[in-house]
């Protein structure tokens, strides 16, 4: 385990702010791994000053900045809009971009990648099949005629068939609904939180006329039938989606309570 | 035969969990009918041989008691056949597992309708 600590110099401070008189330190744990290499994990501590407005993400850049540029960890906008940064943080999934350290109230924070998903190395991981499960949900408005054409109007859809989807549209794809998910844990082929709640929101959207389509493909013996209805993946979302609900929804078009 | 059992393979999981759930509220229903029926009598004597073998000789009750045999037949080994497929994946795990489990509900089936008619005929 390697522990390594903070600069003895403020000047090496880089992105934690350095005018701060309130500087607290807390350990960092990253948990390192790279399974191509055969390497099981193990965790790596780091002293990182930090100030009560630092995000995790913050924390481990300054990090890969300061003490170990080896880290490998994806991320990109750091505003909770692009869903790169989602990662284990004290054992919940969370974005690493959209929580401080300092709402985590405790002095050692533990980070680890998403479980469900394959790790490339230490905080990376792999989202070939969220993003394989997302496409075959075929999230984009399925029907013969366009809006696009000069004759033609747009669709119109009242604030009331827009209210139905909305929040399901907010997703990002952060992969941290597939992370919480206990049936993804065991089941490698399930279709996932994230790629249901798709699914939904293009067959409630009263442009789409592509249902029949999307019905057939999460009907499926490792699809929307194996959901326990655990509400893990409502609980972890960033951008308030609620999969489960999502979910419920979707079987009430396949159970004929909804047409 | 083969069809209808293959088409049963083949069956869409919404279709089979709208079975599912049926057998389940059916089971629920009859199960409770069974038990006011056992509480007409204290329960030991409910067991006694005579009492037991004369429920099969009513006719609606033995009929009711197929019922129920078949209906937490099929509502139990499609929920191990569920919880199975999602212990392990694979085309040839899945499909063993699929046909198994109708095959482990047929046996049981004919196995308990044999004690129904073989008791409801007085041969034990």
């Amino acid at each position: 385990m390697a522990v390594v600590t903070e600069p003895k110099s403020s000047d090496e401070l880089i992105t934690i702010e350095k005018t701060s008189d309130q500087l607290n330190t807390i350990t960092l744990r990253i948990a390192r791994s790279n399974p191509s290499e055969g390497h099981e994990t193990t965790y790596s501590e780091f002293k990182v000053p930090v100030k009560k407005w630092t995000t995790v993400l913050e924390a481990i850049l300054y990090v890969k900045q300061n003490l170990d540029h080896a880290v490998a960890v994806r991320y990109s906008c750091r505003q909770a809009s692009c869903g790169s940064c989602g990662m284990k943080i004290n054992g919940k999934p969370s974005l690493a971009c959209y929580t401080k350290v300092s709402e985590l109230h405790s002095n050692v924070i533990t980070v680890e990648p998403m479980n469900n998903f394959p790790i490339i190395r230490d905080l990376a991981v792999d989202f070939k099949q969220l993003i394989s499960n997302h496409k075959k949900m075929k999230p984009f408005i399925i029907r013969e005629d366009s809006e696009v054409t000069p004759e033609s109007k747009e669709f119109s859809q009242t604030p009331k068939d827009l209210e139905k989807f909305l929040q399901f549209s907010y997703c990002i794809k952060c992969g941290l609904c597939n992370s919480a998910c206990p049936t993804m844990a065991t089941d490698t082929s399930f279709i996932g939180p994230q790629g249901l709640a798709q699914a939904y929101r293009y067959v409630a959207d009263n442009r789409d006329k592509g249902k029949e389509d999307r019905l057939k493909i999460v009907d499926d013996s490792h699809g929307i039938w194996r959901c326990h209805f655990a509400g893990s993946c409502s609980h972890v979302c960033p951008k308030g989606v609620d999969p489960a609900m999502a979910i419920q929804l979707l079987r009430g078009y396949l159970l004929g309570f909804q047409k | 035969m083969v069809r209808q059992f293959y088409l049963v393979i083949k069956m869409r999981e919404s279709i089979i969990m709208k079975i599912h759930y049926g057998t389940a509220l059916g089971a629920v229903v009859l199960v409770a009918v069974h038990i006011l029926m056992r509480m007409t009598q204290n329960f030991g004597q409910s067991l006694q041989y005579q009492n037991v073998i004369a429920n099969y000789h009513f006719l609606p009750y033995a009929l009711m008691l197929e019922v129920v045999l078949i209906l937490l037949s099929v509502h139990g080994f499609n929920g191990l056949r569920v919880i199975l497929l999602e212990l392990k994946q694979g085309s040839s795990y899945e499909k063993m597992v699929n046909y198994g489990s109708i095959v482990a509900m047929a046996i049981l089936i004919a196995y308990g309708s044999r004690t129904i008619l073989m008791a409801g005929m007085g041969i034990s």
